[in-house]
């Protein structure tokens, strides 16, 4: 079995280097200083388990878990994270507390391959970066474009359309696509910044230049850019409520 | 308990003059109206004597009774049932003491009206100028209180703001000790030996001002934690000449903003970092630039201070009363925290 260990201190990988000693059976094929070299590994040797910290650099443990689109099995190790701990114990994951004892992280090893590739765990796990991502206030959206990954500032969001299964994002000079829900975007998004105007659509308020009709019940959003927005008899109520009209 | 009106020594002199020269005066007038030295002096002296006891009394009223704002009447009546005492009373006594003067008490029971209305006045400044005393004096006491109640808070909000330690430092720490102790057991101990050091200065520390070289020493002791965590990545420099080394800063000021710059230099960006601590003196103010480089095209540093340092603000502005001591500053990659430390 392979592991990959993600983890911004040398020292931290180390000791779970040393732990993992006696499991013969799992071997370490890579270990990353961050979630861009984590996202790399894991696309190139495809692990069985990950190893992984909380705070690492540019992007955390959960938006690097976020951005992969076949997720490893994952035993989180974090210092002190009070925010993440609530959300493990919420979701029945199981974490290792910096420092733990071989004896603890044994015990994790061992429930992990007794479930090993579990679609339970699997579930769970994603309902956790969900609840994670979409509760902290976050000011970056990340996305990965074939190998590349980009953050994405909030504010450089002009709109957002959805796109079958993904959701494309709009900024002033490109666009990316997102594996994501647009109710999980309207939940995310700063409600007196972004509208969803439209089944397919959420915009930034302040995009807005004007609202023209077009057909019956329905509108057109004209913003800054040029770009013209559908806007849905209930969408258009929305907009009128959030400009105080 | 408010002190009374008549325990500084100032107020008795006069209390007691007033007195006198109210006698002297009251003598006068009786000897105007063609009575012997003696039935002149000795109406004075009970009158004036009645009187002071009386007034001694109003004031200690009004120390444990203080109307409420336009209960004018509470002022009043005291007056008139001390005026009506005091007229009775004195009139009682002379008769006594002259009871063969059939011409003197006649005119005792004429003067009645007029020795009533002027005990009234009296009595009536009086309790005017102990509510007064009295209002002035709990007023007093109030500011006194709330200054206490502030000078308290302010000395807990300043203990706190220093006692903000990062448990994540903290645990990171031990795990890379724990990490060490494995493979290079002396580097273990070395760490322990920092972070020994590093708890015990912000633990010890009091709010008394230490000169910039001591602050550095402690710094040194974290920067050296947190290049054993990050020594692939992190480097550090401090500049600060000797001049500067004997200027005053507050305790423990300098370690958040640094692990600040620290945090937002390891977790902006992928590459290796450098954190650089300059001191300078201007216009007798020490002042330290701390510097960390960021990743502009993902990160927009807030303006005014953001980034966890609003408790370092708060800290400055408690101690100096000024808001503009911490500033900062984002220019190209590199983000620069500035603070400025008054020398008195």
């Amino acid at each position: 079995m392979r592991a990959v260990l993600i983890d911004d201190e040398p020292l931290a990988r180390s000791v779970v280097r040393e732990y993992l000693l006696p499991w013969v059976d799992i071997e370490v094929v890579a270990e990353c200083n961050d979630g861009f070299e984590g996202v790399k590994a894991i696309m190139q040797h495809q692990p069985d388990l990950i190893i992984l910290d909380i705070q690492m650099p540019k992007i955390n443990g959960f938006e690097m878990l976020e951005l992969l689109d076949q997720k490893p099995d994952v035993i989180f190790a974090t210092a002190f994270d009070e925010y993440a701990l609530k959300a493990f114990e919420a979701h029945a994951i199981d974490y290792l507390l910096k420092p733990f004892t071989r004896d603890r992280f044994d015990k994790a090893i061992k429930k992990w391959m007794d479930q090993q590739h579990s679609s339970i765990t699997k579930q769970n796990t994603k309902k956790l970066i969900d609840d994670v991502l979409q509760t902290s206030q976050n000011d970056r959206v990340v996305v990965k474009t074939g190998t590349k990954i980009t953050i994405i500032p909030v504010e450089d969001i002009l709109y957002l359309k959805a796109d079958d299964d993904y959701v494309s994002i709009y900024t002033k000079d490109a666009s990316y696509l997102k594996n994501k829900t647009m109710a999980f975007f309207e939940q995310t998004l700063r409600a007196d910044q972004f509208v969803r105007v439209h089944r397919s659509y959420i915009l930034r308020i302040q995009e807005i230049t004007r609202i023209d009709p077009y057909e019956k019940d329905s509108h057109l959003a004209i913003l800054k850019s040029g770009a013209k927005i559908p806007v849905s008899k209930t969408g258009y109520s929305k907009l009128r409520q959030v400009l105080g009209l | 308990m408010a002190t009374s009106l008549l325990s500084t020594n100032r107020f008795r002199f006069l209390f007691a003059l007033t007195a006198i020269i109210w006698a002297l005066m009251q003598a006068g007038i009786v000897y105007w109206f063609g009575y012997d030295l003696t039935i002149s002096a000795v109406d004075g002296g009970v009158s004036a004597a009645l009187l002071a006891l009386a007034c001694i009394l109003t004031s200690n009223i009004f120390r444990f009774y203080q109307p409420k704002e336009s209960r004018y009447l509470y002022i009043a009546a005291p007056g008139i049932i001390l005026a009506a005492i005091f007229t009775w009373a004195g009139n009682y006594a002379l008769k006594n003491i002259f009871s063969d003067d059939a011409g003197y008490a006649v005119f005792l029971n004429g003067s009645i009206p007029i020795r009533f209305c002027f005990a009234f006045l009296v009595f009536a400044w009086m309790a005017l100028l102990s509510v007064l005393w009295y209002t002035q004096q709990e007023q007093q006491e109030n500011e006194q209180r709330k200054s206490d109640a502030e000078k308290l808070a302010k000395e807990a909000e300043l203990y706190n703001l220093r006692q903000q330690l990062q448990p994540h430092f903290l645990f990171n720490s031990l795990n890379s000790i724990t990490a060490l102790i494995g493979s290079r057991p002396e580097e273990a101990r070395k760490m322990i030996h920092q972070l020994s050091d590093f708890l015990r200065g912000t633990i010890n520390k009091d709010q008394q001002p230490v000169s910039l070289a001591d602050e550095l020493d402690h710094l040194q002791l974290y920067l050296d934690i947190e290049k054993v965590r990050f020594g692939h990545r992190l480097e550090t420099r401090v500049e600060a000449n000797d001049t500067c080394r004997s200027l005053m800063l507050p305790p423990m000021l300098l370690q958040p903003i640094v692990e600040n710059a620290i945090k937002f230099g390891l977790y902006d960006t992928t590459g290796a970092v450098i954190i650089l601590v300059t001191a300078e003196c201007i216009d007798n103010e020490l002042c330290i630039h701390i510097q960390n480089p960021f990743d502009s095209e993902t990160t927009r540093p807030k303006h005014g201070t953001g980034f966890g340092l609003s408790g370092v603000k708060r800290r400055l502005y408690l101690l100096f009363a000024r808001t503009d001591l911490l500033q900062t500053a984002a220019d190209n990659h590199i983000f620069t925290t500035t603070v400025k430390i008054p020398q008195t």
